[in-house]
């Protein structure tokens, strides 16, 4: 697809300066079609570290290193991932470590693939449970409010929030 | 593999003489008890109480946000298993300032010291050549704390330290145990720094 934008390129793009703006120099991910701009847009830029982890879990401990030390981090996954990080978000209820994560969905929203429904509809009760707040995204308009919300919760309020992108955003992938 | 004959109680002293010098993260259990002696649960050391597998990605997560320190992690065998891959996102990352120190007693120390996989077969030294560190030891007797300290104090990481210790209780002392305390205790003190 060269010479081709990439379809998540615009709104890659204006989310990425708004996680720059706010002093985010460290993008972990596990690889999703719904990160993959992201990524590349991080990878590019000089003064950002981007991180390719094993699993999901192992961003929020990076991210808890990272404040440790005065930096921020974003944490970005599909929604499987979601599933791989619950025993590590005791960072945040038990230390108040500010965690920002970013969650592509698949399972909700003209999904196609059925392996991917269980996890989508346990997102959020898993997100809940372990006191993640949640601020999704279904149309373009909300995405700056919602990354804004998402920002402040976790670098000023001390909490962990989860930027979370539907697939009626991201569009339903076909099979 | 080689018979194991170290005690691991007095054994991170002789590795790190200077323990003011570096950032410290650990996971739980007997490694942690060690590592908080050491530093007499110093402000420069975060250690963990659960959360099992979060040390090395923690430890990454420093060194890539502090070059300019020199970050340990110290974790047993079990807390390394259990998040094996961390190894290859710490190798391929590739940060000089960060060595990674498994105290490995080949089992569950905590919950009855029941075997573990490096009782088994696992060869941990392997398994991180495998992930990529260029630079890995292995320790199992007190002869060989020499070359643990020189080892971590030479050149440029990451490495890997495999501590091969025998089965036994770990260093008696009593560390604080509240996340949210020790999260802001490490903070002040690194921005003070």
């Amino acid at each position: 697809m060269s010479g081709d934008v990439h379809p998540h390129d615009p709104w890659s793009r204006a989310l990425f300066k708004q996680f720059k703006a706010a002093g985010v120099s460290l993008f972990s991910y596990i690889p999703d079609a719904g990160n993959a701009r992201l990524v590349e847009l991080a990878d590019a830029d000089n003064e950002m570290r981007t991180v390719l982890l094993t699993t999901e879990e192992e961003g929020v401990s990076l991210a808890a290193g990272a404040d440790l030390v005065g930096q921020k981090a974003v944490l970005m996954m599909q929604s499987s991932g979601v599933g791989n990080c619950p025993n590590f978000l005791s960072f945040v209820k038990g230390g108040g470590f500010p965690i920002l994560m970013m969650v592509s969905m698949r399972g909700d929203y003209g999904e196609q693939n059925p392996w991917q429904y269980p996890m989508g509809e346990a997102v959020e009760p898993i997100l809940e449970a372990m006191g993640v707040l949640i601020f999704k995204v279904e149309r373009a308009d909300e995405l700056e409010g919602a990354a804004n919300a998402a920002i402040n919760a976790a670098f000023r309020g001390g909490k962990a929030a989860a930027l979370v992108l539907s697939q009626k955003f991201l569009g339903a992938k076909a099979f | 593999m080689t018979e194991v004959t170290l005690n691991r109680v007095g054994a991170l002293p002789q590795i790190f003489p200077n323990p003011d010098d570096y950032l410290f993260v650990t996971g739980l259990a007997g490694p942690a008890r060690d590592a908080a002696a050491l530093t007499s649960d110093g402000a420069n050391m975060f250690t963990m109480a659960g959360c099992m597998g979060a040390a090395t990605s923690m430890g990454l997560g420093m060194a890539l946000g502090a070059p300019d320190r020199n970050v340990v992690v110290i974790a047993g065998d079990g807390e390394m298993m259990m998040n094996i891959g961390s190894l290859a996102t710490v190798a391929t990352q590739a940060p000089k300032n960060l060595t990674v120190v498994c105290v490995d007693n080949g089992g569950h120390g905590e919950t009855g010291g029941q075997d573990g996989h490096t009782s088994a077969r696992t060869n941990l030294a392997k398994v991180a050549e495998g992930f990529g560190f260029e630079k890995v030891l292995t320790v199992s007797s007190e002869a060989g704390l020499k070359d643990a300290a020189e080892f971590v104090a030479a050149g440029d990481g990451p490495r890997f330290l495999w501590l091969r210790v025998m089965a036994g209780e770990p260093t008696k002392f009593k560390r604080n145990l509240n996340p949210m305390e020790c999260r802001v205790r490490f903070k002040n003190a690194f921005q003070a720094a």
